[in-house]
């Protein structure tokens, strides 16, 4: 499993565009927003943490497509599948997954910061946004892993994969924003949110590779 | 441990291909699956693999223990796929599926030897031919070892040299009491093979 992780980090890294593509996407949205809404500051501080996870997010999704397409493409995931016995298959999702999100999501979670500034987000608010967000990608790639394996098998799965996942990392969404936003407005809480986007992240982390897993078992 | 497959069938796309096919491999034994194109020679391999459900009949591994269990656990599988990633290098791919699939054997390097490309194992596997593909999902074979070979056209693409190259390993796995099924249009030169003709009654 070990030998798993480290050789999807290092095809994510070697193949590379993958993280680069999803952190462009992602400053392209950041910047684009202060344009269209206008320069008022006080607005953008406050939609900003919304706008970083909704970025955050559309990105994430972006790669999700080649999660499982690559390994069926050169026959990998065969040998995957056939090793169920001594790798339980979910397992081997999961593992793919987390390697996914170490790869293609966590540099998108390092650079928030940064996109932050654009939207004059407070420094208390780029540490709530970068927080909830580490915590609360890795759910995302784990319902993104359902809908790449349920798509796998389709040649132009990407937007179908986006389709099917959107509705179901909505809660995520919503903890999430609801979170940083409590850490920046005194009025509303910030724990309670954020243990929820946790419970999240660790809901899926079992129920996305086991589904995933049982749909890839199924593709033929 | 003995391969058994009784009275199976097969579909591809909801339309029957072959049916009540029926054999027995035990150990040290070969079964050679000839036919024409579209006989269903590799749905019958991915059928014994586990990766498709037969539509009739069974096949399982009689004497099985803890250490194979199932046909899955037991067996290489060597599809039209190589399964190996192009970004990395032959040796990488090896030493991870030596990692992976258990059940270690030979070094990769020496795996590569075995069927020579011992001297390019550094280079990534987008950089070589069709037939140095082939032979390095072979070498896949050696590195981890399994009782059971399936192999669908395991010698398309090699030349001359490497198809001996490969009869012998075929030879010597058999020998060490493992078991083969190989689906193929052309001899692969294994001495006292059974061979099971597909898709003559549908011609």
């Amino acid at each position: 499993m070990l030998a798993l992780y480290a050789r999807e980090v290092k095809l994510g890294i070697r193949a590379g565009s993958g993280a680069l593509t999803g952190v462009l996407f992602f400053l392209a949205v950041v910047t684009v927003i202060p344009f269209g809404v206008g320069p008022d500051l006080n607005l953008l501080a406050r939609i900003g943490p919304a706008v970083l996870w909704i970025g955050a997010l559309l990105a994430s999704l972006l790669a999700l497509e080649r999660l499982f397409q690559a390994d069926r493409e050169d026959g990998t995931l065969d040998l995957l599948l056939m090793s169920d016995h001594r790798h339980m298959v979910a397992l081997t999702v999961l593992v793919k997954c987390l390697a996914h999100w170490t790869t293609g999501v966590l540099p998108l979670v390092a650079v928030t910061p940064f996109l932050g500034l654009f939207m004059n987000v407070p420094p208390l608010g780029l540490g709530a946004a970068t927080l909830t967000l580490l915590v609360g990608t890795p759910a995302i790639t784990f319902i993104g892993a359902v809908g790449a394996a349920l798509t796998v098998a389709l040649p132009r799965g990407g937007v179908l994969v986006s389709v099917l996942v959107l509705p179901l990392v909505v809660p995520v969404l919503i903890f999430g924003v609801a979170a940083s936003r409590g850490a920046m407005a005194d009025p509303d809480p910030f724990l309670p949110p954020f243990l929820i986007l946790s419970a999240l992240t660790l809901f899926f982390a079992v129920l996305g590779p086991a589904a995933a897993a049982l749909a890839l078992r199924h593709i033929d | 441990m003995r391969l058994a497959a009784e009275n199976l069938g097969g579909e591809r796309g909801g339309e029957p291909i072959f049916s009540g096919l029926s054999f027995t491999l035990a150990r040290g034994q070969a079964l050679m699956v000839t036919g024409p194109n579209g006989a269903g020679k590799s749905t019958l391999l991915r059928i014994i693999a586990g990766l498709l459900p037969p539509a009739a009949g069974s096949v399982d591994l009689r004497g099985a223990d803890e250490t194979w269990p199932d046909i899955g656990s037991a067996a290489h599988y060597l599809g039209h796929l190589n399964a190996m990633k192009t970004a990395l290098s032959l040796e990488e791919n090896l030493s991870f599926w030596r990692d992976f699939l258990g059940a270690p054997k030979l070094m990769p390097r020496k795996a590569l030897d075995e069927v020579g490309l011992g001297e390019i194992g550094h280079l990534p596997f987008a950089y070589l031919s069709t037939g140095q593909r082939r032979r390095a999902a072979i070498a896949r074979l050696l590195v981890s070892y399994r009782p059971i070979w399936l192999l669908d056209e395991p010698t398309a693409g090699l030349d001359r040299t490497a198809e001996q190259r490969f009869s012998r390993l075929m030879q010597e796995h058999l020998e060490e009491g493992g078991m083969i099924v190989a689906a193929t249009h052309l001899p692969l030169g294994i001495k006292g093979a059974q061979e099971l003709k597909m898709g003559e009654a549908a011609r």
